[in-house]
């Protein structure tokens, strides 16, 4: 369940192809408890309330035991009652802005403390203090950036500006906020526009005269797909914040790319979004063949703890709060738009939605729910 | 049918043609109630008649806009606005229901964009008859207001239209761009229960579902009644000749106004009832594209009818489910070519191709226009 | 100082942009009175010709050929899209004269249909045009200030197309027959002129400019099948402001919203930068319902 009209279509057919590359290869080898997979495709249309329609279908009228859906927060908070306490899981595959924890959704992108928090930090490790942030105007950017300020202001550092641009209707016209970048002296922009944005942001910044070495900027919503459409020689050196790269060096991802590239074109490439929605589904039907069932209750139990070699690594569902522990990795773009890693955890980061761990981050850790 | 009464000749209706005209009228009323009232909920599952719902909502608008439209003259590209601003007076008091229930003093939205007391104008809301009566009221007046100013100077045509669609435009980046108020593009979700009753329960769904019937045939029979009244008959005096209207000596920009306000309150009745059963109401449902859509329902049941609407709201929304459903990838072309063939094929909609017809076989003579196609024939910018 | 003179520059820009956008509708809104919603569309269709002429120059002359084919790719938008439009026009908008409300929602089915079929040609995904070498960068006035070639030949495409457009209507015969039919149909019928035929060709030209402005657009952002939905409603205010049927009217409402855009929102936010700038044209619309320059009553 994904857009595949409207101005989210874009990133979410990339998303229902590998989710569809995963289906098959899983019926390949057999399936799941010796039934095949068959999906349902519906299209939320790129607006709300067109998702928890179709949510309410899939649930109530198709049954299916789980929907891999949705890309933006505000899909997902419309079709969250409607799984709430049904007979369907939710997998959720893109990085989102945390503080969220539903028994019936799974999120298998970064939550903030997976992206964002180890950014901020590595960051300002190299010795970035004024932070200028940048976002599209909807609930990620501004909630990511609520959380970067608490954070900036614990370790001392300062944030010059915070802008954002509407997300539609909007005539991308950067030239204002150019002008307010350079005039704020910011030694690192904290970019967390979305899709489409991006291209005429990086484009006016380029012809603006600030290229990489000028202004470093850093995005959290730059993919490869979107980095090869903003064009490599744009964004080269630019870097972005991912728990996954095309380039990523694991046995696991060279076979996922390869299918990926056999199944779709060669032309076509992965990224973190596109990885996670492949794992969704793997770790859906490790956790039904396990439990030999595909019942809600008996799945739910089977995924807790249930590790998988992802293309991104090691991947391990937290008992805790229905996230997964990711591998947290800094990326610097090329100029073919693929992304080199230049900086990665150690090991897999665990998953804290509401950023109990951190003591700068009170005020979030506050709204976890108290069930 | 219906529209023969106070449309045909130049006659005032006596109090006894009004009469029969309602009667007539009465007919639909029947017909509607006993499909959607009784046959649908025993044949349809509980999601397609939540769809069914759903569509009804958008009937109400449609009816609306037909008041201001198909009768009026004025096409309104942002009738959103007053859908959003009906669902949004619900939403708001359904979000703080939510949040006492689970303890908190404000939405969880709020919680997160950093603010810790309820804004000034959310604390209304906390009154459920107040935020009933907002419902109706807010797009009500300010619609008048609103109407008032655009039509005074009279602005007319496609420039009313652009205007329209810019308030519409204008509303929805606002909601987007005050997240810490208005919940952003997230739009106001996850309500738990209104009037005490656990919204997610099926027995919920089904009251409101049938609230929903009797809203829409209330809504209809108003319009009737107002289309049929002596202000009606200004109406569509002001449609087919403004200027004729102003010299008779009647205030046409306040009469414009009040239509508006009719039909903004119809809107906001259908967003309330939208927030309810759909479960969101969020920046989307506002913007641009929504309000273009509801012209389409107008368009496709036949303007300058009351049925139409109806009709044209219960294909449309059917179709478009059915399309999307099928043809996930492509259903936008038939959606395009639906609005291409409804303007070109038959511009006096589906109901004014039956009138037609119907006259054609009754051996009528076909001089005596339609409304719809009066409306079709009249429009000038 | 810095700051004020790159803000001039910006509003100019932007208001250069708007004009390019809305001048074609001031001739299919403001002459022929056509609503026409899928212009935006128009738009689209002039950025991906751009993209599909970049595809087949650097596929025939290789790298040499991304720095050249921008050139070819204004005249053959404006004639890709002049040709669609003239293709509408006789097929369907040609039954909807004296209809304006009717026409407009045709063409957002129109609108409808070209998105989705530049999805199913193109694909979902966006696509990018290269930006060629001379229109990279920008002169640095100063340390703040840097004027962008691409906005420079932004400007320059519109002072162009707008001299075009009225050498055209002023000088040329075929001018002389668009004035003919728009004021006054049947006299110019009577004399002779083939009113169709000029409506075609309006029609095609508002069109064709639609298509210069989608290869400008391109060199800014990205191009997608909803890229000219984005600027349809501030194109529709801009003509509205200035004056149906009146090209001043609609050159200084452009740079007016420009101007009062970037300044708005430098002082506030992009969001209500855009809305504040509305609801003052819609205000203004209460004092000079016909626009800045009006027409003449008789």
């Amino acid at each position: 369940m994904h857009s595949l009209s409207g101005v989210m279509s874009i990133s979410e057919k990339a998303v229902v192809d590998a989710e569809q590359l995963a289906i098959a290869e899983i019926n390949a080898a057999g399936g799941v408890n010796g039934k095949k997979m068959v999906p349902i495709v519906e299209d939320g249309a790129s607006d709300p309330a067109t998702f928890a329609e179709k949510a309410k279908k899939l649930v109530q009228s198709d049954k299916v035991p789980v929907v891999f859906g949705c890309w933006t927060s505000s899909s997902r908070k419309a079709v969250r009652p409607v799984f709430k306490g049904s007979a369907s899981l939710l997998f959720y595959p893109v990085q989102y802005e945390g503080l969220e924890m539903d028994s019936n959704i799974y999120y298998i992108g970064a939550t903030t403390n997976q992206q964002i928090v180890p950014s901020v930090e590595y960051l300002m490790g190299q010795g970035k203090k004024n932070f200028f942030l940048l976002g599209s105007d909807y609930v990620f950017p501004r909630t990511a950036n609520g959380i970067i300020k608490a954070q900036v202001g614990a370790a001392g550092g300062k944030i010059l500006g915070e802008e954002y641009v509407p997300l539609s209707g909007g005539s991308n016209d950067f030239s204002t906020v150019i002008s307010k970048i350079k005039s704020s002296g910011t030694d690192i922009v904290y970019n967390t526009l979305n899709g489409d944005s991006n291209v005429a942001f990086f484009k006016q910044l380029r012809d603006a005269g600030l290229t990489a070495d000028k202004l470093t900027t850093c995005s959290v919503s730059i993919a490869e797909e979107e980095a090869r459409a903003i064009g490599g020689d744009i964004l080269k050196d630019h870097l972005v914040a991912w728990n996954y790269y095309q380039t990523t060096k694991l046995p696991a991802n060279d076979k996922f790319v390869a299918a990926y590239k056999a199944k779709f074109g060669a032309n076509r490439v992965t990224g973190d979004p596109i990885e996670a929605a492949y794992t969704g589904v793997y770790l859906w039907s490790m956790a039904a063949n396990k439990a030999k069932s595909t019942d809600v209750a008996e799945v739910r139990k089977a995924l807790s703890g249930l590790t998988f070699e992802a293309p991104e690594g090691t991947v391990t569902v937290s008992p805790k709060n229905n996230h997964i522990s990711k591998t947290f990795r800094m990326g610097k773009i090329r100029t073919d738009g693929l992304i080199d890693e230049i900086y990665a955890t150690p090991k897999p980061v665990e998953p804290d939605p509401f950023l109990e761990t951190y003591p700068w981050a009170k005020e979030f850790a506050k709204q976890k729910p108290a069930s | 049918m219906e529209q023969t009464i106070g449309t045909q000749r130049g006659l005032a209706p006596t109090p006894a043609s009004r009469l029969i005209g309602l009667a007539q009228g009465l007919l639909p009323v029947v017909v509607l109630a006993v499909v959607l009232g009784v046959i649908a909920p025993m044949v349809l599952s509980d999601f397609r008649l939540s769809l069914l719902g759903k569509f009804m909502c958008f009937a109400m608008i449609a009816i609306g806009l037909d008041l201001i439209w198909g009768y009026t003259g004025m096409l309104s590209l942002g009738h959103g606005v007053w859908f959003g601003l009906g669902g949004y007076a619900l939403a708001m008091h359904m979000k703080i229901v939510a949040a006492q229930e689970l303890g908190d003093p404000i939405p969880d939205f709020m919680t997160w964009s950093g603010i810790h007391a309820l804004p000034f104008f959310w604390k209304p809301f906390v009154s459920l008859p107040v935020s009933l009566a907002a419902v109706v009221l807010v797009p009500g007046i300010l619609a008048f207001c609103f109407g008032l100013l655009v039509f005074r100077s009279r602005v007319k045509g496609a420039y009313f239209s652009i205007i329209t669609q810019a308030l519409a435009l204008s509303l929805s980046i606002m909601i987007v761009g005050k997240q810490e108020w208005t919940g952003g593009t997230n739009g106001l979700t996850s309500y738990t229960s209104l009037f005490g009753m656990n919204l997610m329960s099926p027995a919920t769904q089904h009251t409101l579902y049938y609230a929903t019937v009797i809203a829409l045939l209330v809504i209809y029979l108003a319009a009737k009644w107002i289309v049929s009244s002596p202000f009606g008959r200004v109406m569509i005096a002001i449609r087919d000749d403004e200027d004729r209207v102003r010299f008779t000596g009647y205030n046409v920009g306040v009469v414009k106004a009040i239509v508006f306000a009719i039909s903004a309150m119809f809107a906001g009745v259908a967003g309330a009832l939208f927030a309810t059963q759909v479960g969101i109401i969020s920046p989307a449902d506002i913007a641009i594209v929504p309000s273009i859509e509801f012209v389409l329902l107008v368009a496709v049941g036949g303007r300058g009818t009351l049925l139409g609407p109806i009709i044209g709201a219960l294909l449309v929304g059917g179709a478009r489910s059915a399309l999307s459903e099928n043809f996930p990838a492509s259903w936008q072309f038939f959606y395009g070519a639906l609005f291409v063939g409804a303007v070109l094929l038959f511009p006096a909609g589906l109901v004014g191709v039956v009138q037609q017809q119907w006259k054609r076989w009754r051996g009528k003579s076909s001089k005596i226009a339609t409304p719809a196609s009066m409306a079709v024939s009249t429009e000038e910018v | 100082m810095d700051i004020v003179l790159s803000q001039l520059f910006n509003g100019l820009s932007y208001g250069s942009i708007l004009l390019l956008v809305a001048v074609g509708l001031a001739f299919s809104f403001g002459l022929m009175n056509v609503i026409n919603m899928a212009h935006g569309e128009f738009i689209m269709v002039g950025a991906y010709t751009a993209y599909v002429l970049e595809q087949v120059f650097t596929g025939a002359l290789g790298p040499a050929g991304a720095s050249i084919y921008f050139v070819a790719a204004i005249p053959v938008a404006f004639v890709i899209a002049g040709i669609m439009g003239m293709i509408l026009e006789r097929t369907l908008i040609r039954r909807l004269y004296g209809r304006p409300l009717d026409t407009l929602l045709a063409t957002w089915g129109v609108s409808l249909l070209l998105q989705q079929g530049a999805r199913s040609l193109f694909g979902a995904q966006n696509v990018q045009v290269t930006v060629p070498n001379w229109l990279r960068g920008g002169i640095d006035v100063s340390g703040q200030f840097t004027m962008p070639y691409s906005r420079l030949f932004i400007l320059v495409l519109v002072t162009a197309c707008v001299a075009g457009v009225y050498y055209y209507i002023g000088k040329t015969a075929a001018g002389r027959r668009m004035r003919a039919v728009m004021q006054n149909r049947e006299v110019a019928n009577a004399l002779g002129v083939d009113a169709p035929r000029v409506d075609m060709l309006t029609f095609g030209l508002a069109s064709g400019l639609a298509g210069i402005a989608g290869c400008a657009l391109a060199l800014l952002g990205s191009v997608g099948p909803t890229l000219g939905t984005k600027w349809i409603v501030d194109a529709f205010l801009v003509v509205i402001l200035g004056g149906i049927g009146q090209l001043v009217g609609t050159i200084v409402a452009a740079l007016s919203i420009g101007w009062g855009n970037v300044i708005l929102e430098f002082f506030s936010t992009a969001a209500l930068g855009k809305v504040l700038v509305f609801l003052i044209v819609i205000a203004f619309l209460q004092f000079r319902p016909a626009g800045i320059v009006s027409r003449r009553g008789r």
